[in-house]
């Protein structure tokens, strides 16, 4: 191979829930170390039922401890993901060629 | 991820798969908090997609190949040696170059999660988080060389470095024959990603 020819990321939201992970260690409100425990933990979780690939798997299992974290941590509530989630999907089934995106959502009622 | 544009479409059919619907969702929950910016995780998105990747760390061994002293430098100290070539960062804390000789061939895994020397080697390939090679490298490295196209001589040892979050490894390829009187821009062309995991060798300088 080439080095470097291989791209960083598979999916666009591999490349955001990483940055949203490397974004609360840059504002330093997640150590790395914890990070890489807690994540250990969800792939050891994970992994007991399935054998992660590496892939979208991967990044579930980020998604999964980035949420937890945040929930323990009390910046954001459990509801507030699934409300959002929701809200982005009214806006889509309303305009379902527009980007998802913040405004859309707000806009939506 | 898309739904057939010939196919019966309802009003949900385009609507993304779920962990991008969760992470888009999440995402919109932090930053009406302020907590977090769309603009700071697109600088940090194209820092790894564009601006850190594995060339930094052929770099490295290029000029651990041509500069006795640096080589020195690296193996008592990787942080340091590597910080003063500029690629410093997360996950590059602290790293030890180990360095590939006759007798040992070396081979990096990370069996808990994914630690790797991101300044150097940018994000980890799909394979490196797998549960497979992650149990497998330290069960049956030989084994797992092999199926990478690496077959070592019989008396070679295999050494296999478990990373963490307090230590990374760099894998210091044995410099390829032939590649005497090259420039360390050549050679850090010869230098593949694979080749500093230890799941490769350096490409051999073509004649």
């Amino acid at each position: 191979m080439t080095p470097g020819s291989e791209p960083a990321f598979d999916a666009p939201w591999h490349a955001r829930v990483f940055a949203l992970a490397v974004a609360e260690n840059e504002a330093d409100r997640l150590s790395w170390p914890d990070w890489t425990a807690r994540l250990a933990t969800t792939l050891r979780n994970c992994g007991i039922s399935q054998s992660l690939n590496g892939g979208d798997d991967y990044f579930l299992a980020w998604l999964d401890t980035l949420e937890s974290i945040l929930v323990e941590e009390g910046r954001i509530e459990h509801g507030e993901i699934e409300i959002a989630k929701a809200e982005l999907a009214k806006a889509h089934a309303l305009a379902p060629h527009e980007p998802l995106n913040v405004q859309h959502a707000a806009n939506s009622d | 991820m898309e739904g057939s544009e010939n196919g019966p479409v309802s009003a949900h059919s385009h609507l993304p798969a779920d962990p991008e619907l969760r992470v888009k969702a999440l995402e919109e929950v932090l930053v009406r908090k302020g907590l977090v910016e769309p603009a700071a995780l697109d600088a940090i998105i194209d820092m790894y997609q564009n601006r850190i990747g594995p060339r930094n760390g052929a770099r490295v061994v290029a000029r651990a190949w041509s500069d006795p002293n640096f080589r020195s430098a690296l193996l008592a100290d990787a942080s340091d040696a590597i910080a003063e070539m500029g690629y410093v960062g997360r996950q590059g804390e602290h790293i030890t170059a180990v360095e590939n000789t006759p007798d040992t061939h070396n081979i990096v895994v990370c069996t808990l999660c994914s630690c790797y020397p991101w300044p150097l080697l940018g994000i980890p390939p799909g394979w490196y988080k797998s549960d497979e090679y992650r149990a497998r490298a330290v069960r049956e490295p030989r084994k797992v060389l092999a199926e990478f196209g690496v077959t070592l001589p019989k008396g070679k040892a295999v050494r296999v470095w478990d990373s963490t979050a307090e230590m990374r490894y760099i894998v210091i390829p044995e410099r390829p024959p032939g590649s005497t009187g090259m420039d360390q821009e050549a050679l850090a062309e010869l230098v593949t990603r694979d080749s500093m995991i230890g799941t490769g060798l350096p490409m051999e300088p073509q004649r």
